[in-house]
């Protein structure tokens, strides 16, 4: 009997091409996750043990203390109560600035794409111009501005250059949202009669969780890797986390102490991957649903 | 009493006129069609009336006071759109309550108004659903009624069935003719769907190019197109126009590459003013009688069968008369074959003659 097609296609289990893709995505993965596994290893070893140089085997004693050092005594210039400081620094300066940013951006997005008016179009391209100036062009003017505003070196200070910095791209994002959602739902309740605020507030937030998410991600990765911005214009007391890691790194006195440097650091990451594995799926249906479309 | 007046309507974006010098009254209770292809210009007429587009010149009255520079919440209407625009995050109650809520109305009221309503369109099992819950004419009907609860003057549809498939859109239209009679209150229907403007309307205005072209009674507007382009819009398939020019001697006669056809039967808008003049005759493919009967009509000739297309109640055939495209309606149950002669006829009166260069009815 002939080999007559019928019903469904039969699936091979190996074709050349699933085993090039199986195999490129192991090495790719190796390749990312090769230096974290290290950096773990590395931070639960002793220092005699780091001195033996395998950087590839796992700990014979495991210990936990570099991590507790990192976090309690490890010292960060003059002081030395480690990590902890920048910890609490970090905090205060995000979440002001990522609800801050996000509140303005919001409402800038709404107005840009549902309330336009004469020139809207010509101060939203400004604004996306604004995102592709390098930062460092603007520092020593904005030193000069927080100055002036007896900002400069506190924490109202730092909150407000996040704030700044965050609005191209994040009112890009929510108009970019915005103008998806259909014209007539507007018009609708228009004629409903809720007014600005009220259409914000009762019809378009509750229509976009996935695009706020989007937001926060983007802020609070942005916010809390930020180490320019920190360092000029937080002050001495206020600095990040970003800024003491720095600091216990780089420090030039003494022994090198990797695995309280691979534990300061791992710490120093924790927070924006740990929003990534909590908001993974949202954030890529919020991409998809907005940030993209044009 | 005048429910709609609007004055010398203009708008324009930027350089682009959109609409110009537009006058227009809508009775009480009248139910009025703004019919026109893509472009014209009757959604936007249609959201300046709705407040939704600001103005750039005139005056629009409803109900006897002047609401040009009124919000959309203050002028006594409510409004459907083709997309529905329901709320989504918000039940079928909470679409339909949305707005009382923002006028303050009290909530007993709230609640006997949305009872009244959900009962007329039979909502009343859906009111705590999700419109992302419902089917296209569920959610239309919903839509319908966020605008029914207002308890308004005025109803204004922007296309409210262009997004229902043909089966639900001739349902719905029913439906809201029925409304309408229930109502009785003012409505203006935006549609470009020609079935739509003759089966609802009281009077259809045809707009072109930001302009009102013919505004009357759908009987009239088929009958009596006062311009060709009006003439070649309404009915489907579109009216046959013959090419030619009439002649005024002791009768008048149409002469189209010879064929000779005696319009003496029909009657002139305008006095012909005595000269001979190239014009368009048109004659609706329904108007044309074939076969048999065809002798006992005033005018009558033969042509040849080129493609027959079977409709099931009606056949459409397509031939040439004189040069031109001719096609002509039959009954269903005639079979006619391509290639095949056929006597034809018609009566000159149900034809539209227009003038060539003006392509104003004569």
């Amino acid at each position: 009997m002939t080999n007559e097609p019928f019903g469904p296609r039969p699936r091979r289990m190996l074709d050349p091409g699933r085993i090039i893709l199986y195999s490129v995505l192991i090495v790719a993965a190796i390749y990312y996750l090769l230096p974290l596994y290290i950096m773990v290893m590395t931070s639960m070893k002793g220092m005699p043990e780091i001195r033996l140089g395998n950087i590839f085997s796992p700990p014979v004693e495991v210990t936990f203390e570099p991590w507790v050092k990192a976090w309690d005594t490890a010292c960060t210039g003059l002081y030395c109560e480690g990590l902890k400081v920048g910890f609490w620094n970090s905090m205060q300066i995000l979440i002001p600035s990522v609800i801050i940013s996000i509140v303005i951006a919001s409402v800038n997005g709404y107005a840009l794409s549902f309330w336009r008016f004469r020139g809207s179009e010509v101060f939203f391209t400004i604004l996306i111009f604004g995102s592709f100036i390098p930062y460092q062009v603007m520092l020593y003017p904005l030193v000069i501005i927080t100055r002036e505003l007896g900002i400069f070196g506190s924490l109202t200070g730092i909150i407000f250059i996040h704030t700044i910095f965050g609005m191209p791209i994040l009112t890009l994002l929510f108009r970019n949202y915005f103008a998806s959602l259909p014209m007539e739902l507007f018009k609708a309740a228009r004629v409903d009669g809720a007014g600005f605020w009220g259409i914000f507030l009762k019809i378009l937030v509750p229509m976009s969780p996935p695009i706020f998410v989007v937001a926060i991600i983007l802020q609070v990765t942005g916010i809390w890797n930020d180490f320019l911005f920190g360092v000029i214009f937080a002050g001495t007391k206020n600095f990040p986390m970003t800024v003491q890691l720095n600091n216990i790194v780089n420090s030039t006195q003494g022994v090198k102490e990797y695995n309280v440097n691979m534990a300061a650091t791992i710490l120093t990451g924790a927070v924006p991957l740990l929003i990534y594995f909590i908001s993974g799926k949202l954030f890529v249906r919020g991409i998809a649903a907005g940030a993209v479309k044009g | 009493m005048k429910s709609i007046e609007i004055k010398d309507l203009a708008l324009s974006f930027g350089d682009v006129k959109v609409l110009e010098h537009l006058d227009l009254d809508i009775q009480d209770g009248e139910f009025l069609v703004l019919l026109g292809a893509s472009g014209c210009g009757k959604s936007t007429l249609l959201n300046c009336i709705a407040g939704l587009l600001d103005i750039t010149d005139g005056q629009i009255f409803i109900k006897g006071k002047n609401v040009t520079w009124k919000e959309p919440k203050d002028r006594g209407i409510g409004m459907v759109f083709q997309s529905y625009a329901l709320y989504p995050q918000m039940s079928v109650e909470g679409n339909l309550t949305f707005g009382l809520k923002n006028a303050g109305v009290p909530k007993a009221e709230i609640a006997e108004r949305v009872a009244r309503a959900s009962e007329i369109l039979q909502i009343e099992p859906l009111l705590k659903r999700k419109p992302s819950a419902l089917s296209g004419g569920q959610r239309q009907r919903v839509a319908i009624g966020r605008a029914l609860v207002r308890d308004v003057d005025v109803f204004l549809f922007d296309e409210p069935l262009s997004n229902l498939d043909a089966k639900l859109r001739a349902e719905l239209r029913v439906e809201i003719k029925r409304l309408h009679h229930k109502l009785n209150n003012t409505m203006i229907y935006v549609t470009h769907d020609q079935i739509e403007a003759l089966t609802l309307a009281d009077r259809i205005a045809i707009m072109r190019g930001g302009k009102v072209l013919q505004l009357d009674s759908p009987h009239t507007i088929y009958n009596h197109p006062a311009t060709k382009y009006v003439a070649g819009f309404i009915g489907s398939p579109g009216m046959n126009f013959l090419e030619g020019t009439l002649t005024v001697g002791d009768k008048p006669v149409f002469d189209c590459n010879g064929q000779q056809i005696d319009t003496s039967r029909y009657q002139f808008d305008k006095s012909t003013n005595g000269a001979n003049r190239p014009i368009h005759f048109g004659i609706r493919p329904e108007h044309v009688v074939a076969g048999r009967d065809a002798a006992e009509q005033p005018f009558n000739t033969e042509i040849e069968v080129e493609v027959v297309e079977p409709m099931g109640s009606d056949t459409l055939v397509w031939s040439q008369m004189a040069g031109h495209e001719f096609r002509f309606r039959m009954d269903g149950q005639s079979t006619v074959s391509p290639g095949e002669k056929m006597p034809i006829g018609f009566d000159p009166v149900t034809a539209s003659l227009f003038d060539a260069e003006t392509e104003i009815r004569l």
